[in-house]
């Protein structure tokens, strides 16, 4: 693009070459605009699909607009439709995701956050083993961890719980938000915490005080970061749970496969979007504050 | 009365490498210490070992009379002034002022007393109210003064705080530094790599190299009797000329050869001194003059060839090629010296200092 409008050399003709750089500019933004509808088109149809009636379904096109517009389709995914033999919806799953990702993605960034800044500000001996350690549990596979797992959550005695979900997201996610956070605080001098200490702050008082309010953009980036990990997870929500603590991805899971007789699209097409909602309404709502540099001239201008 | 600061025998080791050794500073109420040296010669590791920021591995420190040597940064009774001036970005001046109040309960009135006090002494009233990052780096740096000043504390550390500013700035407040030292009265530890900082600040130098305490003096001692080469060569600029010679005893005094080309230049310095053959003589370029300029005892006059002419304002400085080194002279602005031709050169002997050649420590 900016090569596109680069002034062009004195000998060109003019008028020539601006015709030719509006119509390479069209051509690009046609040719663009032929991407998006194709990523679109995916969105489009659940869309359209999720506000159709099955009849519709049946009868009409794939793409073509609902003649009828319905939301009937959501009120059934919401809180009708049948996982099983129960037939309340998404809406009870809904809530236990919401319950298991809140608190895991509470905790894991604030334990990240501590656990970033005693390895970035206090060099204890073997802290960077440590975080070596922490580091490669970011390396490890869900499927390697299942089965230990499921015998300590047995050991503790929350196995099939909601807080046993809680833990396991926190456990697999503190590598990650530990990374983050480190990485954010290695770059805020040293001297700031040597200041800090002669001022007579203690190691918590200049956590709290000076590094959390630095924070924020990391701390926005890990919470989106988490926030779509856990609401997103799946494996460890169907090898961890129980009737009733079921998060809304196995739900929907359940919803789409254990339908028996007619398929009901329109259902599944909306049950999807729901389950999808929040992690995209954390991104619009806390993607603006992504990109903040707040330390800027905290130590040179 | 009893020293403010008093090290013996600091060591500190980090691993198998030794940083410090076996340091012994004492200084007395009022002082004001300049720890100099090139860099990664352990003064701002020191600095550190004092402020408690740093463990000490060997050793012993006090305070104000009382052991710190294991007591925390917090308790030791002291501020200290950062090179990055290590503001806290997210609080306001008046914020980063009171900060250390606020953790140790000193109650609000206190605090807005002392706030108001320091902001008058520092002129950064204006600023109270605004960050970090929106301050020039002369008005950070007065924060971050003004940060130490509030504490009151027995001793201010400082650590380059001037280096971050530009050449024009750095030397008004250094004179500010040094204004703000004999209003208050306070003991101050500074450490710096500019000599020149050095010599206008301190009233008693420590010069380091490689952890080893070189010299300890007022900058009057350190410069004109420098105890050692390196001591010699890094205080003073232009430096000190360092001459290969051979010395000879004459009669009750000294006689001088130095090695050029076109016959040896003698010099004769009357002092009785029990010198080796091989010396190296130290003469700073102000105590060569053009000859005419400068009488005295000691004065010796010579003909030598002027190789270059570097005229700077208040001085010209004249080079010349003795003992196989470059020789600076300092002359007055208006002289004649022309390179390539000859000039007659005094020499004020009396000023001479003169180091072992093998083992650089100084001899007279």
């Amino acid at each position: 693009m900016t090569d596109l409008s680069m002034p062009q050399s004195q000998t060109e003709p003019r008028s020539q070459s601006a015709a030719g750089k509006i119509a390479l500019r069209w051509l690009l933004y046609v040719l663009l605009g032929l991407f998006a509808l194709y990523y679109l088109m995916p969105l489009f149809v659940m869309l359209t699909t999720s506000l159709k009636s099955l009849e519709e379904i049946r009868t009409g096109s794939l793409i073509s607009l609902p003649r009828e517009v319905s939301f009937d389709a959501w009120k059934t995914a919401w809180s009708g439709a049948c996982t099983g033999i129960q037939c309340e919806g998404l809406r009870p799953y809904f809530w236990n995701s919401v319950l298991i990702a809140v608190p895991a993605v509470a905790i894991s960034t604030l334990l990240g956050a501590l656990n970033g800044y005693v390895v970035a500000q206090w060099r204890f001996k073997g802290a960077n083993i440590i975080f070596s350690l922490m580091l490669f549990g970011c390396f490890i596979p869900f499927q390697v961890v299942l089965l230990p797992m499921a015998r300590l959550l047995g050991m503790m005695g929350i196995a099939g719980t909601i807080p046993g979900l809680i833990f396991v997201h926190v456990i697999y996610g503190l590598g990650f938000t530990t990374l983050f956070f480190r990485n954010y605080y290695v770059t805020i001098p040293s001297e700031l915490t040597k200041a800090a200490r002669v001022d007579g702050a203690g190691f918590l008082r200049i956590f709290w005080s000076i590094f959390l309010p630095l924070s924020l953009p990391i701390i926005v980036v890990t919470v989106i970061w988490q926030f779509t990990q856990i609401w997103n997870d799946f494996l460890f929500g169907v090898s961890f749970s129980q009737a009733g603590t079921q998060p809304v991805t196995v739900a929907l899971n359940n919803i789409v496969n254990s339908t028996t007789g007619v398929k009901e699209y329109n259902v599944d097409m909306a049950a999807a979007i729901i389950a999808g909602l929040p992690t995209l309404l954390v991104y619009v709502v806390a993607g603006k504050y992504f990109i903040r540099g707040l330390t800027a001239g905290s130590v040179k201008g | 009365m009893a020293p403010i600061l008093d090290i013996q025998n600091l060591y500190k080791n980090y691993g198998a490498t030794e940083i410090l050794k076996d340091i012994n500073i004492s200084i007395e109420p009022g002082d004001f210490l300049v720890l100099v040296g090139p860099s990664g010669c352990g003064k701002s590791t020191l600095l550190n070992c004092i402020a408690g920021l740093e463990e000490i591995t060997g050793g012993t420190l006090s305070i104000g009379g009382n052991d710190m040597t294991h007591v925390s940064p917090k308790d030791r009774d002291i501020a200290m002034v950062f090179q990055s001036y290590a503001l806290y970005p997210t609080m306001t001046v008046a914020k980063n002022i009171t900060f250390g109040m606020k953790v140790r309960g000193v109650d609000q009135a206190t605090q807005d007393a002392k706030l108001k006090e320091v902001a008058q002494l520092l002129q950064i009233e204006p600023l109270l109210n605004r960050r970090p990052s929106q301050l020039s780096g002369g008005q950070r740096q007065r924060v971050a003064m003004g940060r130490a000043l509030v504490r009151d504390p027995k001793l201010f550390l400082f650590d380059e705080p001037l280096s971050n500013l530009d050449a024009k700035l750095r030397v008004e407040m250094r004179t500010e530094i040094k204004k703000l030292h004999q209003t208050l009265d306070a003991s101050i530890v500074y450490v710096t790599h500019d000599q020149i900082e050095a010599m206008t600040l301190a009233t008693k130098i420590v010069v380091l190299k490689g952890g080893v305490v070189q010299q300890i003096g007022t900058p009057a001692e350190i410069y004109n009797n420098p105890a050692n080469l390196f001591v010699a060569d890094f205080m003073g600029s232009p430096a000190m000329n360092l001459i290969p010679a051979q010395a000879r005893k004459n009669g009750s005094g000294t006689q001088i050869a130095i090695a050029r080309d076109g016959g040896e230049l003698v010099l004769d310095d009357a002092r009785d001194l029990s010198l080796p053959q091989d010396v190296i003589l130290g003469l700073r370029p102000e105590d060569i003059a053009e000859a005419g300029f400068r009488a005295g005892d000691g004065v010796q006059e010579a003909e030598c060839l002027v190789d270059m002419v570097e005229p700077a304002g208040a001085d010209t400085y004249v080079v010349s090629e003795l003992g196989g080194k470059q020789v600076t002279a300092r002359l007055h602005a208006e002289t004649r010296a022309q390179a390539g031709k000859k000039l007659n050169l005094a020499f004020d002997m009396s000023k001479v200092s003169y180091f072992a050649k093998e083992t650089g420590e100084r001899l007279n």
